[in-house]
């Protein structure tokens, strides 16, 4: 009996051969347990080994693996065949990203966003060690917890379609992140990335589509993040409206 | 090795919004914005008519009361309940309501939102109705 | 810190929303359906409806009901816009969404006046 298989139809762009990007066309053995990765993996080493791709841990937790399965950005690792089979699947590099080859993306934008927004413990003074250490109650930690299990895979950012027409855009998972910062009790930074978050290409161009957080693999919920920011922002905003003595 | 190549960029389309279900339904929740308004505008219109007088306040209801215009607050109605659902079912993502130190439970702030709703359409209701 | 005016904004968006959730739907049906429909009875007579929006506090109330949803409109259709392609979201769309609100909460406050 032959051997099951199934089609993969793949986005490959070669600039040095071709300006323009081609499908191209696969058949790969298909079996029930196997996830997409698993399908592109075997065509590496069997029958393509030009294909480029990036990925790692194989298990859902690294986020290197995103691209656009059936044009919904997922994680090729965490993607099961058998519910496509029979039915071939197109794959493509993650969407609103550019394409340096075949699936893999130039990121250095994703990376610029995290950075500019201080993803660190920022201090006005660090607590001296005969101090002891900074001590965090179950509930102090629930309130940032979600925003800091991010694996940086950027399907958010695949899905936003915001950020699709306006690069500029900081962003879900860069909102997320400043938002698991400044919602930490050991943190006292909220006004240095407020300046970037609440500024002109920040939480204001968010039209809270909301399919940044149903395509997060990690239930990051960014879409929660950035409409708490807004709120909160808000307050801030008023407030220094209303009373520009105070301090924040 | 030859030159770098340039990245390939895929410009977005305007048409972004009709190429999957998610995204049509929330262009679809933008734009009951505009039913809304438009209602208020012949809500507005109406105060105004009352304004010059009982005849071309009548007129007006006579005006309302045609199957077009009747249709038509049908269509505004279905957009404003979309609204409204889509809004109250977003409360619980835009902020966490407390109670003491632990979060008061999703569904139960969405269903406290909807009883108010219904409790505050009822009240309005009976003011139209038996207000003296 | 009062940066940029998004915040203003935003927040006239999320109070209009708030108004416009709870009340417009009741209000559709009554003055657009069961009114014209004539399940109301004698509820839309005029002396009647002229003094029940006369009295002060349905005029504040008649004020918030049409105001604030006409800003919500504003800002949502001036970001629906730059969602869908137009340039200008910054300038001259946002100019005319929230001027057009401005005006009709102006309207608005004349009515009501006039009542």
């Amino acid at each position: 009996m032959p051997a099951a298989t199934m089609t993969l139809e793949i986005f490959r762009y070669r600039g040095e051969q071709d300006p323009t990007p081609v499908f191209q066309t696969y058949d790969v053995p298909y079996r029930e347990d196997w996830v997409v990765l698993d399908a592109i993996n075997y065509i590496k080493d069997e029958i393509d080994g030009t294909l480029s791709y990036r990925w790692s841990c194989r298990m859902g937790v690294c986020g290197s693996c995103g691209m656009m399965i059936n044009g919904v950005p997922k994680l090729s690792c965490a993607t099961f065949l058998k519910d496509y089979y029979p039915a071939p699947v197109r794959i493509e590099p993650l969407a609103h990203f550019p394409v340096e080859r075949d699936l893999v993306i130039v990121l250095d934008d994703f990376m610029e966003k995290l950075t500019s927004i201080k993803p660190w413990i920022i201090r006005e003074q660090e607590q001296p060690l005969s101090e002891g250490e900074y001590r965090q109650s179950p509930a102090e930690l629930d309130r940032y917890k979600q925003f800091s299990m991010c694996i940086n895979c950027m399907l958010c950012y695949s899905a936003c379609p915001v950020y699709g027409m306006d690069n500029r855009f900081l962003g879900p998972a860069a909102t997320a992140l400043a938002q698991r910062y400044s919602m930490d009790s050991r943190d006292q930074g909220r006004s240095e990335r407020q300046q970037i978050v609440a500024g002109d290409e920040g939480i204001w161009e968010c039209t809270l589509v909301g399919e940044c957080t149903v395509v997060c693999p990690a239930h990051v919920d960014p879409a929660g993040a950035i409409q708490q920011a807004k709120v909160s922002s808000t307050i801030d905003w008023f407030k220094s409206v209303l009373w520009p003595w105070g301090k924040r | 090795m030859g030159e770098a190549m340039s990245p390939y960029h895929r410009p977005m389309a305007t048409t972004w919004w009709l190429t999957n279900r998610a995204y049509f339904l929330f262009m679809v929740r933008e734009l009951t914005s505009v039913f809304i308004a438009a209602y208020l505008i012949l809500f507005l219109l109406m105060l105004y008519k009352l304004a010059m007088g009982r005849e071309a306040y009548e007129a007006y209801l006579h005006f309302l009361a045609s199957p077009g215009m009747v249709v038509v607050h049908v269509v505004m109605l279905a957009a404003a309940l979309f609204h409204t659902v889509t809004w109250f079912n977003l409360t619980p993502m835009a902020m966490r309501v407390r109670f003491g130190e632990r979060s008061v439970p999703p569904l139960i702030v969405v269903g406290g939102t909807y009883a108010a709703w219904i409790a505050a359409s009822i009240a309005m209701t009976s003011i139209v109705l038996w207000w003296k | 810190m009062a940066r940029s005016n998004d915040p203003f904004w935003w927040a006239l968006f999320a109070v209009g929303g708030v108004v416009a959730a709870f009340l417009v739907p009741v209000h559709i049906v009554l003055t657009g359906i069961a009114g014209p429909a004539g399940w109301l009875r004698g509820s839309f007579e005029y002396h009647r409806v002229l003094a029940l929006v006369s009295h002060p506090i349905s005029r504040l109330y008649l004020f918030v009901l049409i105001s604030l949803p006409l800003f919500h409109w504003a800002h949502r259709f001036r970001f629906s816009l730059v969602d869908l392609g137009v340039k200008g979201g910054r300038g001259l769309v946002a100019v005319a969404c929230y001027g057009s609100a401005i005006v009709g909460t102006i309207l608005t406050a004349v009515v009501l006046m006039k009542l």
